[in-house]
Parts: structure tokens; C-alpha cells; sequence
């Protein structure tokens, strides 16, 4: 079957004639259903304009409800109504045309001018609107008539559909008939195309009527019916309109016709928009206000973007998510549930049909849920049928079985901000009812375990999962296109338990080590008593080169390489790790040396191998040796705070000299700082610097073998300043990137438990104590200040970079990558690169930015010895 | 050898480079270098990006993902503590903005050689860059009862500033037209008996700048390697790199703009890359700067600086579908109706918005399959 393809749509204005051409009722009864609740003829509700209630059939095209698209109805408006959305432009009109002889006020030749500067622009798919405006304000300005010499008076357009000529009101028939005389070989200078539009249409004679498929009434559960907004403006207009037609053949004074006709005016804008400025919105009977056509398009709710540029579907899931190491990081653990839930087809053919009437026939798990006819009909299967469509299967049908394992699927966590939100993934049936996946796919979807929940899509057709498979699947998303290394990674405890494996010369005994890698699929170790740390993570390496400073470097003056005191310089030979510990730059996410070289040197495939066995085994090393925190990993012994208290003690005897200093004037000021700028500065440096020193003080006592300090340094969670604040001391508190000023302005303070106009560390947000110790009141009230700004700094945040993010998907969505290697935009074909990023090089398979890496390359060729 | 080998491929200058340096360090042989530059095309041809790639939305994507990490606040520029200077969030929202005027304007003049290394002669630059104020060097008085309005200078700060006190009077005739008389050293001037006019010419008074570039509100200087460099707030590229001593070719503003009118489009394109890598560099995060010349490279393209949002890049879609579901949408479809404008549906919004598969990725291939053939 080949599908119906939409070669262009052209955007035109209606004309009157068009409309009741494209009518099929004229609608003159404001009334819409009878006593019996039987839609009116003449009615909004018509029957000729579409059904909406079961059992009808529509009299225009005979469908039943769902069959039967609508039809469009028209009112024929007994006086002229202006369109507001064009109500500026008739002002420009207007007034750019002779009140005489409605000619433009340009003389032929500069016309011909604009007019062929705009044909050429038009030719060149540019914008003319700056053309057309500098029309509007020559031809505004204009005083006389080029033609026939006309004075002409100002038109004041008073928002939103009134007109004066002096202080003479124009009626809406009056500017009918002044646009009706604008001649066509005007109009292009006004960046009207006179192919489309005439601009008398703006003024609306007669009234399209929306079928009543685009405004559906429901039914209350009283049995009421309530009609939708729309309808509840049309049945408005037509109330005036025939009020309208019924005083004037009576011959109604001048007067009450006038208030008539603004009001149809009014009704009439407000059905078009009902946010005008200038005019109060229609209300329904509740006061909400009406949600009219403008409403009904506009906006994130509106259909543009919640209909037609979203769109929802079938054959999707939706649960909280939850780890599971055993999981590959291709996997996803779907609940049996979901499983007997979503289907995926099977398209019968004389080699499957055996398989498929299978499904059909079984009771449980892989089942079939529904069969699918080649004429389109779906069977529900059934305990009673199901023998009977095993039978009745034949090429040609569509069997759709449960999920089992071995699937595709795609699987989403929202917020959607990059391609590695939407990733596919292989199905493993397990018991329970949470997604699983593997945690080294958290970076990626950017998921944690506290309650988060994720989407599971099923693509459909043969395609869709082909696609999938090979271009939407974890491994192909391991390296990120944004820097070029991998965001697929070692987390948390896969990094604090490979520091735990090979930092230092720790030995195993073969029991231990067993049990270390049986998780995974190594197969060949060779057989000793006793194994370092090293050998073991050795195992699951591929054969590659390597050579790094790992997580835990400190950074000192001279590396000292291999023969690193803190074992961290990083040798792997040839798939052996020989020295240097495994943190986070050597498996983790955003990180990961060794990931980033295996995927480059052996594909995604053995990368995601890798990770496989690296999580596995990181995981049965932690929980094998064991791994906790509690509140005595951050005790410190008495001399210790002692210390720490001697520091804190110390910084803030000095801040109290540079108080004193700026109080008595001696305080030299920072060039381009006043003197208060100073005073803050040197304050707060003063008392960052005692912070830091608590920090070395305490992290001297803890030792290396600390929890916490193990999980700061590998990188695995959390900082050194996270462990500072623990055990030493939490340091200053701030808003806006300065020390707490806020309180009682008029007593300079605080708080008032301070004299008025303190400036010392502690009536301005400094806290001394450590979290261990705990905050004094006062210390709680200032860190909660602290900690209330950066809860508002995400809230706005994440808000504004959603919209740059919205800016720039649709600035840049249309760019692609021609067969010519140039980058071109798709509507306008304009190119914007002549080779992608100048180079042609993809970021993702980059090496961090470089378009080839010239050193791994000449390492494989020259070989690890020379270097 | 190296050149002459490289030279037979095409690879970009900055590969051909990496890999001369590479190689001269080593002392290889010929086979060697050849097998080690065949590779290094192969694997250049390998990582090349593919046809039909959304290179687009990648860049869009790897841009705004960071996004949610960044920062909001100002912090004070790295290694000039003097200077306040946004970052983070409001500055990427800034540049992509394409905004007349930065929320921190910034300068980094460098020196001509001669001026470079003496603190005093940068000093005497900064002097003429910097904008004085009136009332920095003078105390300005408003005799209500005379109606006339004194002005004191400060012999001192003349001085420091090299101001002398005719060159005073005709600044401030000029600017003000108003006569000004001196008297003792000191500038008189006589205002007509409007109490009104002697208060509007007192507040014009005080805001005048008599010497320096009126947008240059201060200049710091600093010693950066063996040179003076200066730091200002407030920037006017155009009047700076007229100062003599000045060497133009490396100063530079963050004011994109200023760019853009002083120096044309493709320097405007550099410093949209230059400004956004540093603001996310400085964040720490990494991405790459291929993704941010698309953007400047589409900010640029028809040779004006158009901005990424409603009035620029987005605004200006060919199809009227995509600009209606982006922002303005009942606008958008009116203002298409009366110019009768077609929406030839090649882009992607319009696409989905129809229901019909986006002409990117496998969305734009088709297989035909000729029957037939042979088996």
C-alpha cells in the first residue's frame, strides 16, 4: 500500500462566496435540540453538519459517528462585522489609500518599485515585511493624493474593531465598501497577495459554522447535556443576528440598531478571540471565561502543540523504575503484568503459523491477546475462542502475542532533553511490578531509584523494530555525542567497589575471587591460591593499552608515575592492569578512559559487554567485602576538634581585626572595591580559608580508610567538602554569593539576637559546627536561608532552560547533513555549513572533541613499547 | 617526507598538523609513517558524520541538556576579582539571544608592544580609555539665589587626569550649549531665571563625562605573562581601537553585537562561538565546539545576527506550520493567509503535524526493489 502523501498546504482567506459554497446548512436557530432531545434542521446542531450521537447518520454524507468527518454550516449575517485579527490591517488600509478614489497613496512609479522589489523577494523565499511596512508608513504620512489630489483625513483606529474618519464613526459596511474599491494592482504593495485575499473579506458578511464534530456536546451524568464553548458563542450570534434582522424590518429606531450591531460585533470578535484587549471576555455562566478558536490553537495547551505537534499512543507502559545489576545494560525488566498487557504482532506467514496458533492456544504468559483479520477486524482471544482462531488463522493475519523476552523496546524517562532519553532496549519478563534496569543506564536517562517512574514503547512494525535494534539501542548510545566520551558508566557502588578491588596490593584468597567474578561471563582464569585485586579486574579486561592519571591523583609537582605513592597512576598492558587504582575516571560515567578506549578499539558491543562485567563485579566486590556508613565514620577524636576549634577560633579573631580596622578607617581598600566590598570580601575568604583547614585537620584524622573519604576521593559520591561539613565544620552560609544581610533593614541586623549593625561571622550566616555536632538555632535558621535559595535557583533554572532548549530544538530541527557532507536547512535549502563542523567529523565518534586520535592510532601501529 | 606523504590526503589542517607533531617526534621510517597515515585516514573516513544526520537537533540537544546544570548566579570573572561578570545560565541565554547590549559588557584591551610592558604607559592608556565624570574632578555647586551654578575642579585629580581647564569649559559649551565663564578657577555658569532649567542643566552636569569613552565605566589593569593587559566594564569597540597604543587585533568585548557592527558577520559568528564555549567551559562542562557553530553558524547565516527564539531564527521558518506551533501561532496563520503563502511541508514539525514520516534519518530513504532480477 502506498500511502496518500500531502504535497503543500496553501494558506488563503476565505471569501463569502466560498463559504456558502462550502456550506452545507444555513443556520438560522439559535435553538439546538428539540423537547426530545432531537437536533433542530436550522439548528447548531444539524444534522446535515455531522454527527456527534451514536445511532444518528449524518444527512450530508450518510456516515455514522466516527465515520463522518463534519460539515461546515453558515450564517448570513445581517450587517457587516469586522474580523479582529485583521481589524490593524484594515486600519493600515485605510489609511494608506485615498479616501476618494481608494487608489494608493504612491505615485505608479514608486509603486511599481515596491511592488517589484517584493516580487523579487518573494522569488528568493525572503521575508518582505519590511518592505510592506515602509509602505504602510510612506503611504500614512502621505497628505495628498498622488491621483487625484484628494486632502486626506487621518483614520483613527480605536482597538479593537472601531474606526473614525475625523470624529466621524466609519460603520463596518462603511469600510466594506471603502476596501471593496481598492484595486487589485494595489493591494501587492501591501503585501497582500490579490490571488488570495480581497480585503473586503475582511469584513465578514456571512459566517462559517464549525461542524459539530469540532465541538462535540457531552453528556453530564445527570443526563444534561452541556455544550461545548463554541457552540455557546454561535448560539450568541445567531440570538443577535436574528434580533438584528427582526428590528430592523420593524423599523427599530436608529439608535437600538447601532446597539445591535455592536453587539453582534462583539460577538463576533469574542468568537474569533476571546483574549482581545480593550473588550471584556465572554463569560460562561460559571464566570470562566469562553475558550474560543484562538484559544482553541494557541499555546502549550493549544492544538498546535498539544495535538498535532504531540500525539499519543497505544502499545505503551508506564511504571516506577528500580535497579537490578544482573540486568545487562541493554536489558529492561518488564512486570508479567505489562507483559500479558502490551503486544507486539506476528504476521502469519506459512512459516510461522505454527508458532503463532501456539500463542493463540496458551493460557498463560506468551500468549495472544487479540487477532487481527486481513480486512482489519480485531478478535479478542478469548479462553472460549481460542481454539477456534487457531484454526482459523491463515497467511495474511496478524497475531498479537505478549512481550517476551528477547523484544525490542523503547524505553523513556522524561524530561526528554537528549536522544539518550529514548533509548531501546532487549525485554526480560520478571515477577513484580517495576521496570529494572541496570544502574550504569541511570546517567543516560538521568533516572534514580527514589520513586522515579518510566515510559516502555513497542514499535510495531518489522521496520520500526529494525531501526531500533540497530540505531536506538543502548550500546550505540554509550558514547555521547555532546563531548564524545561515554555517558553509559560506572556509578556509585560500581566505582567504590572497584577503588575497594584494586587500590593498593590487596590479596584474594580463590575462594573469594570465585565468588567475585562468577557473576561474570570470564571463563578462562588462570588457576593460583591467591589473587591481588589487580589480576582480578585484569580478567574482565580486553586486550587494551592504557595509560592515565586516575580520580584519586592528587596533583603533585612532579608525577612520580608508576612509582605513585597513592597507587594512582594508571598502567594497563595489554588488557593487564599493572598498576594504579580503578575509580572514576577509569569507569565511570562522563568519564571513563577504559570505556571510551574499548568502544573505540573494539565497538559498542564489547564496551557493552564490559560494563556488563565491570557492574557485575563491582557489585559482588562490594557486597563481599562490605561497605557502610554510619555516624561514627565521622567521629574525630578530642584532639582533633580541638584543633578545628583552634582554627575556627583563630579566623574569627581576624575577622574581628578587619572589622575593627574598617570601623576605625584603617582598612586599605581593593582597587575598583569600596570599602564595605572589602570588608565582605576579606571576611569571607578569611573564613573559607579556617573552613578548609578544619576540613584537612579532620580528614588527617579520618584516614583513608573512611567510607566517606573513600566515596569523595574515587568519586563515587559525594565531596571532600561533603565530608568537611560532616565532621569539621559547615562554614559559611549565603545568599545571593554573599553573607546573610537580610533581616531588619532599619536595625541593620539579622536577627534579634544580635545588636544592630553586628558585621561578626556569626550574625551574618557563619556556621561553625559540623552536621555530626549539629546547628545551634540560630546556625539552623541561616542554613536553612542558604538552602531555601538554591530550591528557588533550580525552580527558575530548570524553567528558563527548558525554553532556550524549546528556542533552539525549533531554530535548528530543520539542519541535516546532506550525501554532500554540507549542512543545509530543509525548508529553505539554504546552506549553513559547507562541511559539518568544519571538519565533517561526528562529535560522537570523535575522540573528546579531536576528529581522529592520532596517538591510540599510533600506539596500534608503533606498538605500547615506544612512549 | 611527512608533508609529502600528508599532502596526498585529504584530512582537515588540524589533523594533518596533530599528526606531524606526532611523528616528528618519533624517528620512524617511511612504511611506517605511510601505514600510520593510512590508518589515521581510515579512521578519519570512519568517524566522518553520516548523511542524513540531524546534526541540528543534536546541537540543539548537547547545548540545552547542560543547560539544566548551570548556574544562575553572577560570580566574579576568573583571575579579576575587580570585575563582575555573568555566567552561567542568563549569559548562554544572553549570547543565543543575540541582546543589543550583554548584562555585563567587558573588555580585554591588549597593548602594542611599547606600551605593554610599562605599567606607567598603561596606565596613561587606561587614563584616556577610562570616562571621567564631571563630578569625579570638580565639585559642582547650584547657587539658587544668583541662579548660577559653580563648578570647583580639583587641581589634583586634573592633574592625575591631564585635564586642563579650557579644555573643561569648551567640553562642557559644547555639550550643554550654554555659556561658561571662568572666574578663579572656577566655572561659572549663568542660567536664565527658570528654576526648572538650572536643575535640568545641575543633573546634566553631573552625569557629563569630560574626558575618556563614555561607556567605559572603569579600567582595570593587570600584569598577565610579561605585558599589561587592560580590564574594563563597559565596552565601545569601536571608539577603543582607535586609541593609539591600543593593539586592536587582540583586543576584544564580550558585547556580540559590538562585534558584529565594528568588525562584520564572520567575526561575529567567532565570538558567539568564543562567548558560549568559555560561558560552559567555565561551568565545567564539555561539549562539543562543533555543535556550538552550527548554532552561530545558523545565528549568521544571511549575513545579519538573528537570534535563536520569535524574532529570529524560529520566527523566520519558511513553513508557516512550524512557526505557528513554535510561538504567536494565531498570528502566524493570519499573516500566511493574506499573503497566500504555501507551506511545502519539507521540514519536520509540519511533517509530524500532518502525520506523515520526517524527511531525516531512514524517514528520508526508500528502497526499491526490482523484480526480476537475477536470483
Amino acid at each position: 500500500m502506498v500511502p496518500k502523501n500531502i504535497a503543500a498546504i496553501k494558506f488563503e482567506v476565505l471569501s463569502p462566496q466560498e463559504i456558502r459554497r462550502m456550506s452545507v446548512a444555513k443556520i438560522t436557530n439559535p435553538e439546538t435540540y428539540d423537547d426530545d432531545g432531537f437536533p433542530i434542521d436550522g439548528g447548531l446542531m444539524d444534522l446535515r453538519l455531522g454527527v456527534i450521537d451514536p445511532g444518528l447518520r449524518c444527512r450530508t454524507c450518510g456516515g455514522k459517528t466516527g465515520e463522518c468527518p463534519g460539515h461546515f454550516g453558515h450564517i448570513e449575517l445581517a450587517a457587516p462585522v469586522i474580523h479582529v485579527g485583521y481589524a490593524k490591517l484594515i486600519a493600515r488600509l485605510l489609511n494608506g489609500t485615498c479616501r476618494k478614489c481608494k487608489r494608493i497613496l504612491l505615485k505608479n512609479e514608486r509603486k511599481e518599485k515596491f511592488i517589484e522589489e517584493i516580487e523579487k523577494r518573494i522569488k528568493m523565499n525572503q521575508s518582505y515585511d519590511d518592505i510592506v511596512k515602509e509602505v504602510f508608513r510612506l503611504t500614512k504620512a502621505t497628505k495628498k493624493c498622488p491621483h487625484c489630489g484628494e486632502e486626506q483625513v487621518e483614520i483613527k483606529f480605536e482597538k479593537p474593531t472601531f474606526y473614525y474618519e475625523g470624529e466621524h464613526k466609519l460603520t463596518p459596511k462603511d469600510v466594506r465598501e471603502r476596501l471593496e474599491k481598492i484595486p487589485d494592482e494595489d493591494l501587492l504593495a501591501f503585501g497582500l497577495d490579490p490571488k488570495s485575499v480581497r480585503p473586503e473579506w475582511f469584513v465578514l458578511t456571512v459566517l462559517p459554522v464549525p461542524p459539530v464534530t469540532t465541538r462535540p456536546s457531552i453528556i453530564l451524568e445527570t443526563g444534561q447535556r452541556s455544550e461545548d464553548d463554541l457552540t455557546h458563542k454561535l448560539v450568541d450570534i445567531i440570538r443577535i443576528n436574528q434580533r438584528f434582522l427582526e428590528n430592523r424590518e420593524a423599523g427599530a429606531p436608529q439608535q437600538i440598531l447601532e446597539d445591535l450591531w455592536e453587539l453582534l460585533q462583539y460577538h463576533v470578535t469574542t468568537y474569533f478571540d476571546n483574549e482581545v484587549s480593550g473588550i471584556p471576555p465572554a463569560k460562561h455562566r460559571s464566570g470562566r471565561p469562553l475558550k474560543t478558536l484562538a484559544q482553541r490553537l494557541k499555546g502549550k495547551e493549544g492544538r498546535f502543540r498539544k495535538s498535532l505537534s504531540g500525539k499519543r499512543v497505544n502499545f505503551s507502559a508506564r511504571t516506577v523504575v528500580s535497579p537490578d545489576p544482573c540486568l545487562s545494560i541493554n536489558e529492561v525488566g518488564v512486570p508479567v503484568e505489562i507483559a500479558q498487557e502490551l503486544t507486539v504482532p506476528i504476521y502469519v506467514t506459512p512459516k510461522n503459523i505454527e508458532m503463532a496458533r501456539e500463542f493463540i492456544l496458551r493460557r498463560e504468559h506468551p500468549s495472544a491477546n487479540y487477532v487481527v483479520r486481513p480486512d482489519g477486524k480485531r478478535l479478542k482471544v478469548i479462553d472460549s475462542n481460542r481454539k477456534e482462531l487457531a484454526e482459523m488463522i491463515e497467511p495474511g493475519w496478524i497475531v498479537e502475542r505478549h512481550l517476551m523476552d528477547g523484544d525490542v523496546v523503547l524505553f523513556n524517562r522524561q524530561p526528554s532533553l537528549h536522544r539518550m532519553s529514548i533509548m531501546a532496549h532487549y525485554v526480560k519478563v520478571l515477577p513484580y511490578k517495576t521496570f529494572r534496569l541496570n544502574p550504569a543506564v541511570c546517567p543516560p536517562y538521568n533516572a534514580d531509584f527514589d520513586g522515579d517512574e518510566m515510559n516502555l514503547h513497542i514499535p510495531q512494525s518489522l521496520e520500526a523494530q529494525a531501526e531500533a535494534k540497530i540505531l536506538m539501542a543502548v550500546q550505540e548510545h554509550i558514547l555521547s555525542p555532546r563531548f564524545g566520551g561515554p555517558i553509559v558508566g560506572g556509578i556509585h557502588d560500581h566505582i567504590s567497589g572497584l577503588y575497594l578491588l584494586t587500590h593498593g596490593n590487596k590479596v584474594f584468597s580463590k575462594e573469594e575471587v570465585l565468588q567475585f567474578i562468577r557473576a561474570t561471563d570470564v571463563k578462562d582464569v588462570p588457576l593460583k591460591d591467591a589473587y591481588t585485586g589487580k589480576e582480578v579486574f585484569s580478567f574482565i579486561l580486553p586486550d587494551i593499552t592504557l595509560e592515565f592519571k586516575a580520580e584519586i591523583c592528587q596533583g603533585c609537582e612532579k608525577c612520580k608515575k608508576e612509582n605513585c605513592e597513592y597507587d594512582a597512576y594508571v598502567i594497563i598492558e595489554k588488557g593487564k592492569l599493572l598498576c594504579g587504582t580503578i575509580d572514576e575516571k577509569a569507569v565511570g560515567a562522563f568519564k571513563g578512559l577504559i570505556i571510551d578506549e574499548i568502544a573505540r578499539k573494539y565497538g559498542n558491543s564489547e564496551a557493552r559487554r564490559f560494563i556488563d562485567n565491570m557492574t557485575k563485579l563491582a557489585i559482588r566486590v562490594i557486597t563481599g567485602l562490605g561497605f557502610t556508613i554510619g555516624i561514627d565514620d565521622v567521629d574525630i577524636p578530642k584532639e582533633a576538634e580541638e584543633q578545628i576549634e583552634d582554627v575556627i577560633k583563630k579566623a574569627e579573631r581576624k575577622v574581628d581585626e578587619l572589622i575593627r580596622a574598617y570601623k576605625d578607617g584603617n582598612l586599605e581598600p581593593m582597587p575598583g572595591r569600596s570599602l564595605e566590598e572589602t570588608l565582605e570580601m576579606s571576611i569571607m575568604r578569611e573564613l573559607g580559608k579556617a573552613r578548609d583547614q578544619a576540613g584537612k585537620i579532620a580528614s588527617r584524622y579520618l584516614g583513608d580508610e573512611n567510607s566517606a573519604v573513600i566515596m569523595a576521593v574515587s568519586g563515587a559520591r559525594g565531596s571532600m567538602l561533603n565530608v568537611t561539613q560532616m565532621v569539621a565544620c559547615i562554614g559559611q552560609q549565603s545568599v545571593r554569593g554573599e553573607r546573610i544581610m537580610r533581616g531588619y533593614t532599619y536595625s541593620k541586623r539579622s536577627l534579634p539576637h544580635f545588636k544592630p549593625g553586628d558585621l561578626g561571622p556569626k550574625a551574618r550566616g557563619f556556621v561553625r559546627n559540623s552536621y555530626r555536632k549539629g546547628l545551634s538555632p540560630i546556625e539552623f535558621f541561616f542554613h536553612a536561608a542558604g538552602g531555601r535559595e538554591g530550591l528557588v535557583d533550580t525552580a527558575v533554572r530548570t524553567s528558563q532552560s527548558g525554553y532556550l532548549q524549546r528556542r533552539m530544538i525549533n531554530a535548528l530541527q530543520d539542519l541535516k547533513v546532506e550525501y554532500d557532507g554540507t549542512v543545509r536547512e530543509q525548508t529553505s535549502g539554504i546552506i549553513v555549513q559547507y562541511k559539518y563542523g568544519e571538519d565533517g567529523v561526528d562529535p560522537m565518534k570523535s575522540y573528546r572533541g579531536k576528529a581522529v586520535d592520532v596517538k591510540r592510532l599510533l600506539r596500534e601501529i608503533v606498538g605500547g613499547a615506544q612512549q | 617526507m611527512i608533508d609529502k606523504i600528508l599532502s596526498k590526503y585529504p584530512f582537515p589542517e588540524s589533523v594533518k598538523l596533530e599528526i606531524k607533531e606526532e611523528l616528528e617526534k618519533l624517528n620512524l621510517s617511511a612504511d611506517k609513517i605511510k601505514a600510520l597515515v593510512d590508518r589515521c585516514y581510515k579512521a578519519y573516513t570512519q568517524n566522518l558524520m553520516e548523511p542524513e544526520e540531524a546534526a541540528g537537533i543534536v546541537a540543539a540537544q548537547s547545548i540545552g541538556e547542560p543547560g539544566t546544570q548551570m548556574t544562575m548566579r553572577t560570580f566574579h570573572y576568573a583571575g579579576v576579582a575587580e570585575l563582575n561578570v555573568t555566567l552561567g545560565l542568563p549569559r548562554l541565554i544572553e549570547i543565543l539571544d543575540a541582546r543589543k547590549t550583554p548584562s555585563t559588557p567587558m573588555m580585554t584591551i591588549k597593548l602594542l608592544p611599547e606600551y605593554a610592558k610599562d605599567r606607567e604607559k598603561a596606565k596613561e592608556i587606561a587614563n584616556k580609555i577610562e570616562a571621567t565624570y564631571l563630578k569625579d574632578i570638580a565639585e559642582i555647586e547650584a547657587d539658587i539665589k544668583n541662579m548660577k551654578i559653580i563648578i570647583k575642579p580639583d587641581r589634583k585629580m586634573m592633574d592625575v587626569k591631564e585635564l586642563k581647564m579650557d579644555v573643561l569649559k569648551k567640553k562642557i559649551e559644547k555639550s550643554l550649549k550654554v555659556d561658561v565663564f571662568e572666574e578663579d578657577e572656577k566655572l561659572i555658569i549663568q542660567v536664565e531665571p527658570s528654576y526648572k532649567k538650572l536643575i535640568d542643566i545641575f543633573e546634566k552636569l553631573k552625569d557629563l563625562v569630560v574626558a575618556g569613552i563614555k561607556e567605559i565605566r572603569r579600567v582595570i589593569i593587570r600584569k598577565e605573562g610579561d605585558e599589561y593587559v587592560l580590564y574594563t566594564e563597559g565596552s565601545n569597540l569601536k571608539k577603543v581601537i582607535k586609541v593609539p597604543g591600543v593593539d586592536f587585533t587582540r583586543t576584544l568585548t564580550n558585547d556580540v553585537w559590538e562585534i558584529y557592527e565594528v568588525l562584520g558577520i564572520e567575526a561575529a559568528r567567532n565570538a558567539i562561538i568564543k562567548e558560549a564555549l568559555e560561558t560552559l567551559e567555565e561551568q565545567g562542562l564539555e561539549v562539543d565546539p562543533r555543535h556550538i557553530m552550527l548554532v552561530a553558524d545558523v545565528m549568521t547565516v544571511d549575513g545579519e545576527l538573528r537570534q535563536i527564539g520569535r524574532h529570529g531564527v524560529a520566527g523566520e521558518k519558511q513553513s508557516i506550520l512550524a512557526r505557528a506551533a513554535f510561538e504567536m501561532t494565531v498570528n502566524n496563520l493570519l499573516e500566511a493567509a493574506i499573503k497566500g503563502e504555501i507551506d511545502y511541508l519539507r521540514g519536520i514539525t509540519e511533517n509530524i503535524i500532518v502525520g506523515q514520516p520526517i524527511k531525516l534519518g531512514t524517514g528520508d530513504i526508500e528502497v526499491t526493489y526490482k523484480f526480476g532480477g537475477k536470483r
